[in-house]
């Protein structure tokens, strides 16, 4: 099975997103709930940005929400998850720390969700985000380092997303209803340059194990996202789904093809924990606030690779995490 | 689809460099890097007419290679790579580029931990490879010299 059906549905009582410059500058740029223009935010490294954009984003949700929550989930992209990890440092909640690479805005949620929902407590913050120079640091070349990108590559986002759960069904009508947990595929793609590719087939058995387990199809969502697959693994998603009996149509988005304009130099679009993250806590729920979304999918995407096992040689397993948010009666 | 398929699949919608106009670039950037080398040889034989042509060419080198360093470090190298690729890897200047950006990029963890220890981070290889072919092409030319 692996689709969680949440009884309780937990209600989405705040969010908060923040992002950088070239974020801002993209389609999405009016939707983030603060933009930052200095990729340093005023500390002294990389690294220390990455954080401070994490406390930024966990201090929103809470200041939104107007409740104290009992609980914070959190994940990066950086070794040993030092963003959360050093961003609670700060905040002092009590942090459970995950780790699903790029899918991990959808992870912290399906897990946040899960703690609410079975009572063992009342409200939870869930958390992702990454920082572009950090990302090329740890997995790529240095940032002056004079080289081509090739054209599958994507560009990391730079920014953090938190999302408030609570169990206060008054608060709000957005529910996180259901989610299907993901298995780990790999099918042997060795380029780390492509990505999309490297999770497209795992973001493909999420998808047909969600729709087969609820019971639905792709038309019974207002939308459905995908985290950071890009141009290529939107492609062989619709692909790889056609073949296991599904038609996603005119209705799924991918986030990593949302967040940038073609003219920005990007490739085949973002990706990093930060590009779900952000688009989920701006774009998507206001949506829902509005009034123009009642039912979405959101799946998010991870490539589960370190630089050791590149140079060893294996090839990038992918991971996907798939949400439903809905509207309820309050 | 299977794995092998799906590798086949994926070549089939990955788009490919624009193999024409990466090599006009690269040929053109790395053009002008050579006769700007040309050019500075020219000027300091000019100045010193008392310098032999390998001395000269040592000059030539160091002036290209601070060169390369002061445009990394004000952040204008990457961007004259992003748009020629092999024309500003391959010249002595790409070389001088990646020892820059990596020391660079690993300031914040210190002198000695992070510079030092990361600055030949991408010209290591290189310079692995190159000595270890010199001594293989030195030594295969001892061994044809006894026989001639």
């Amino acid at each position: 099975m692996s689709t969680i059906f949440f009884k309780q549905k937990p209600r989405i009582v705040g969010w908060y997103s923040v992002a950088g410059k070239k974020e801002s500058e993209g389609p999405l740029g009016q939707t983030f709930s603060r933009v930052v223009r200095d990729e340093y935010f005023g500390e002294k490294t990389h690294e220390g940005a990455e954080r401070k954009f994490f406390v930024t984003a966990i201090q929103g949700a809470i200041q939104s929400a107007e409740i104290q929550p009992d609980i914070v989930f959190a994940g990066d992209l950086l070794n040993q998850i030092v963003s959360s990890s050093f961003a609670m440092r700060e905040i002092g909640l009590p942090y459970v720390g995950v780790y699903g690479a790029c899918s991990t805005m959808a992870l912290s949620l399906l897990v946040a969700a899960t703690f609410v929902d079975s009572g063992a407590v009342h409200h939870a913050v869930a958390a992702a985000g990454s920082h572009f120079a950090t990302a090329e640091r740890q997995y790529r070349t240095p940032l002056e380092f004079g080289n081509q990108r090739p054209p599958s590559s994507q560009w990391t986002v730079t920014g953090a997303g938190a999302t408030f759960l609570s169990d206060d069904k008054q608060k709000s009508h957005i529910a996180v209803t259901c989610g299907t947990i993901g298995r780990v595929v790999d099918f042997g793609v060795k380029d780390v340059n492509n990505m999309g590719a490297a999770m497209a087939p795992a973001a493909a058995d999420t998808l047909a194990r969600h729709f087969e387990n609820t019971k639905t199809k792709p038309s019974d969502y207002d939308a459905i996202f995908s985290g950071d697959l890009g141009r290529i693994g939107e492609e062989a998603l619709r692909d790889l789904l056609k073949d296991k009996g599904y038609d996603l149509g005119e209705n799924y988005y991918d986030c990593g093809k949302l967040i940038y304009s073609a003219k920005q130099k990007v490739d085949m679009g973002g990706s990093g924990c930060g590009c779900s993250a952000v688009t989920l806590n701006g774009f998507i729920l206001d949506k829902f606030k509005k009034g123009e979304y009642h039912k979405i999918l959101f799946m998010a995407t991870g490539a589960l690779l370190s630089p050791t096992t590149t140079f060893q040689g294996e090839s990038t397993p992918g991971i996907a995490n798939a949400v439903v948010i809905e509207e309820v009666e309050a | 689809m299977d794995q092998a398929e799906y590798a086949e699949y994926i070549k089939k919608i990955t788009p490919k460099s624009k193999i024409w106009g990466s090599l006009l670039r690269a040929f053109v950037v790395g053009g002008l890097i050579c006769l700007l080398g040309e050019g500075l040889g020219a000027l300091y034989k000019m100045w010193l007419p008392n310098y032999d042509q390998t001395q000269i060419g040592a000059l030539v080198s160091s002036t290209l290679i601070f060169l390369a360093a002061v445009l990394t470090g004000i952040g204008v190298y990457d961007k004259i790579g992003y748009f020629a690729g092999g024309g500003s890897v391959v010249p002595i200047t790409g070389f001088s580029n990646s020892i820059t950006s990596a020391a660079m990029e690993f300031r914040k963890e210190g002198i000695i931990f992070g510079t030092c220890a990361n600055m030949f981070k991408i010209a290591g290889p290189v310079i692995v490879v190159g000595v270890a072919i010199a001594m293989l092409c030195g030594f295969g030319y001892f061994i044809v010299g006894l026989f001639l």
